[in-house]
């Protein structure tokens, strides 16, 4: 019960929904790779990496991972096959635990007794808003105030959306007109937050592709802005990052990272990918911890990442 | 645009410098680089694993051709073979029908309600058509109100029907209503939704079955990883899909997605997004592309793109002002404006040959030409006209009223002078030499 103590019986449920894609290929892959073998040869190395690339682990975390079994190979030269499955879960875990900070408890926050600034930014389409959404239920259902700003002032109808989420989960949502100052939009949230004693802020921001300088400089002065009212602001940075996407999440990382310090990272629409293998892949190379998973489109689909569950959920059969 | 996997194969290639003939043993690493390049740059794995094998087997057989170099050589091969992959010619979108119907599809955040409007644009200005978009994402917030706001700002109308949930309903009846008011091309925006999800998966073939679109477009992020393929093909299975749209394709993604998709479903890619403008929309070349991920450039692309936006009578008055030397500060702001126009100056140089992977690490702040402007925008008619009357005590109040300095002031006179000075030269019929040619043509 250790390993899912904190969960809700439903949560876990849908965690399991949710991960089952990965779950059945990752396996139904795996076992295919193992039928009819007696130890690890190249062969069943090979499938292996197979089965790690299509995941999008990226061929570097691959080739890791895949070094890692053949030393314990030829340390262990009759390795049976059935326990390349314990192996290959040892060794992903090892490389999400490694680069880790420990877990977030739950949606909890430190109590700094300021207003706890989350500023949420990616590129476009991964679902920054519907993420917002999501968080700003979990933090009012955990009995937090929340509110959230309306700093995507680019997309069309961008606020609209936002305004919707805010009705739906029953929080305040500071805005202003579509193609106003964003970073504006964003100090009237902090200022109103602060003034109000609000214990979350959550501000929303345009998406942008992590190569457009100018809008990387924006996503710095809206940053910059907030810290005219609460000098600590933003206490998070969250990166959310859509679960479908390629090595192309690396660059964004690190180009979001560069910007605007990244602090947290949320994975996306896993529950319609058969991988979720970016995970494993950025968390080996970079230092930051991935915080939420969103599994669905309704507003209790987001869950706060944890690695070992995670990592179990992958393996189980 | 896909500068990473041609600096890969790049690097790949220049292993393969200085030897004499391909053999099994000096292929061998270059093929490991080129399949690395390729799951790096997010191609199947399974078509990155075909393709490989595909190139060896042709650069083996060719081993007779003594006299070109090796390197070059399997350039050639590896860019036809590219080619193949993706499609060897460019498809058209199908606007047959009365009016004809376009029918959009995707996961959620790949870009279809953007590229909705961006095709409406498209092809009412290049095919004269009388477009109207069609809302039928009932689920996503604002979805509807999304689609709206950009019909407003294209003045393109938008059919919608708030508070119906059932976006087959809705798209019956909007074909209904634009037979009725004259519109010849009606495009049907729907909500995102995941492959594996039954009951919407069985809504859109519903809206198919419903409306008989001309067209159903598959919409997918340039970005996808390893899924794509499996996305795609579920899709294909349902719908029969005609063409696939590329979005995001300004971003860096390496955009192997493009590859395999194409290989996997066989159906061509016709679009590709490129910006958040209305106008960032291309139609996609196959060989173009291939050209590019090669690192050959996209010039045709480019030229294209200048025609279009390069007024020919203006062309011809400034042609021979320049002749006459008497290019000034005016023609120069008009030059400015025509270039803005053609789009994101990165993409632009990144079309020269050669110019992508020097541009690789360059940032170009497209808003460059706001201080350009803002000093030109100080000047009197008359300095604009005639820049020889340039002396201090104007310099300094053109630095003063531009909030720039006189550094600049005088940057921009001697950017202007060796413009002039090259200009005239090229509108004299002084051809101006290309660098030479990259060798691997």
């Amino acid at each position: 019960m250790g390993l899912f103590g904190s969960f809700t019986l439903k949560k876990k449920e849908s965690l399991d929904k949710g991960l089952s894609k990965t779950k059945e290929s990752f396996f139904g892959k795996l076992s295919r790779a193992i039928v009819g073998k007696s130890k690890v040869d190249d062969e069943v190395l090979d499938n292996l990496e197979e089965i790690l690339i299509s995941s999008d682990v990226g061929v570097d975390t691959t080739l890791k991972i895949i070094e890692r079994i053949e030393k314990r190979v030829s340390r262990d030269k009759y390795l049976g096959v059935n326990e390349l499955n314990s192996i290959l879960k040892e060794e992903i875990a090892s490389l999400l635990e490694e680069n880790n900070s420990n877990d977030v408890s739950d949606f909890d926050l430190p109590a700094t007794g300021e207003p706890y600034v989350i500023m949420v930014v990616g590129v476009n389409g991964v679902g920054k808003t519907t993420t917002i959404g999501k968080l700003a239920y979990q933090f009012r259902e955990s009995g937090k105030k929340v509110i959230i700003g309306a700093a995507d002032t680019f997309r069309a109808a961008a606020i609209d959306q936002l305004e919707i989420w805010a009705n739906r989960v029953d929080v305040p949502i500071i805005k202003q007109k579509m193609g106003s100052d964003p970073a504006s939009v964003a100090y009237d949230t902090v200022a109103s937050a602060k003034a109000n004693g609000a214990d979350v802020v959550i501000i929303d921001t345009a998406g942008r592709l992590h190569n457009k300088v100018n809008l990387m400089n924006e996503l710095t002065k809206i940053k910059r802005v907030m810290q005219k009212v609460i000098p600590d602001a933003p206490q998070e940075v969250l990166l959310v990052l859509d679960g479908s996407t390629g090595q192309n999440a690396f660059e964004q990382a690190k180009q979001f990272t560069l910007a605007t310090d990244v602090t947290a990272l949320a994975l996306t629409k896993l529950d319609g990918t058969a991988k979720g293998g970016v995970v494993i892949g950025i968390s080996d190379q970079f230092k930051i911890p991935v915080k939420y998973i969103g599994i669905g489109e309704k507003m209790e689909d987001l869950q706060i990442f944890r690695r070992k569950e995670f990592v179990e959920s992958f393996f189980e059969n | 645009m896909f500068e990473n996997l041609s600096d890969k194969l790049e690097r790949s290639f220049k292993l393969l410098k200085g030897q004499g003939k391909i053999t099994e043993i000096n292929i061998a690493e270059t093929l490991k680089e080129v399949r690395r390049a390729l799951l790096d740059a997010d191609v199947n794995f399974k078509i990155a694993k075909q393709f490989t094998d595909t190139v060896k087997e042709k650069a083996l057989g060719q081993d007779v051709l003594t006299a070109v170099k090796p390197g070059q050589m399997m350039v050639k091969i590896v860019h036809d073979e590219l080619t193949e992959l993706m499609g060897s010619t460019a498809t058209d979108i199908n606007l047959k029908g009365s009016p004809s119907v376009i029918l959009m599809s995707g996961l959620q955040g790949s870009g279809k309600t953007t590229f909705s409007g961006k095709l409406a644009k498209y092809l009412k200005e290049k095919k004269g058509k009388n477009p109207i978009l069609v809302a039928c994402d009932v689920y996503r917030p604002a979805a509807i109100e999304q689609l709206k706001v950009l019909g407003q700002q294209l003045n393109i109308p938008v059919y919608s029907e708030d508070g119906n949930k059932n976006p087959v309903a809705i798209a019956k009846e909007a074909i209904r209503f634009a037979k009725q008011r004259g519109h010849d091309l009606v495009i049907v925006d729907t909500a995102g939704r995941l492959a594996v999800d039954e009951e919407m998966m069985n809504e859109i073939s519903a809206i198919k079955k419903g409306i008989d679109p001309n067209e159903i477009l598959f919409v997918v992020d340039s970005m996808t990883g390893q899924d794509a393929v499996n996305t795609a093909k579920e899709f294909n299975d349902r719908l029969d899909f005609d063409g696939v749209v590329l979005t995001k394709l300004d971003g860096d993604t390496r955009g192997g997605a493009a590859l395999s998709i194409r290989a996997v479903v066989n159906k061509p890619i016709k679009f590709v997004g490129t910006g958040e403008k209305m106008e960032a929309l291309d139609v996609f070349h196959p060989k173009r592309m291939a050209d590019r991920i090669l690192g050959m450039g996209d010039i045709v692309s480019l030229v294209e793109k200048a025609q279009e936006q390069f007024d020919e009578q203006e062309a011809i008055r400034l042609q021979k002002k320049l002749a006459k030397d008497q290019f000034n500060f005016n023609d120069f702001l008009a030059q400015i404006n025509q270039v803005k126009k053609m789009g994101n100056l990165k993409d632009l140089a990144g079309m020269i040959p050669g110019m992508g992977k020097a541009l690789k690490d360059v940032e170009i702040d497209d808003n460059a030409f706001v201080h350009v402007e803002a000093i030109i925008y100080s000047m009197t008619p008359a300095e604009r006209e005639d820049p020889s009357l340039m002396n201090g005590t104007r310099r300094k109040r053109i630095a003063d009223g531009s909030g720039t300095s006189i550094q600049e002031v005088n940057r921009l006179l001697k950017q202007f002078t060796e413009t002039r000075k090259m200009m005239k030269m090229v509108a004299q019929g002084k051809r101006f030499t290309p660098p030479a040619r990259n060798v691997r043509r």
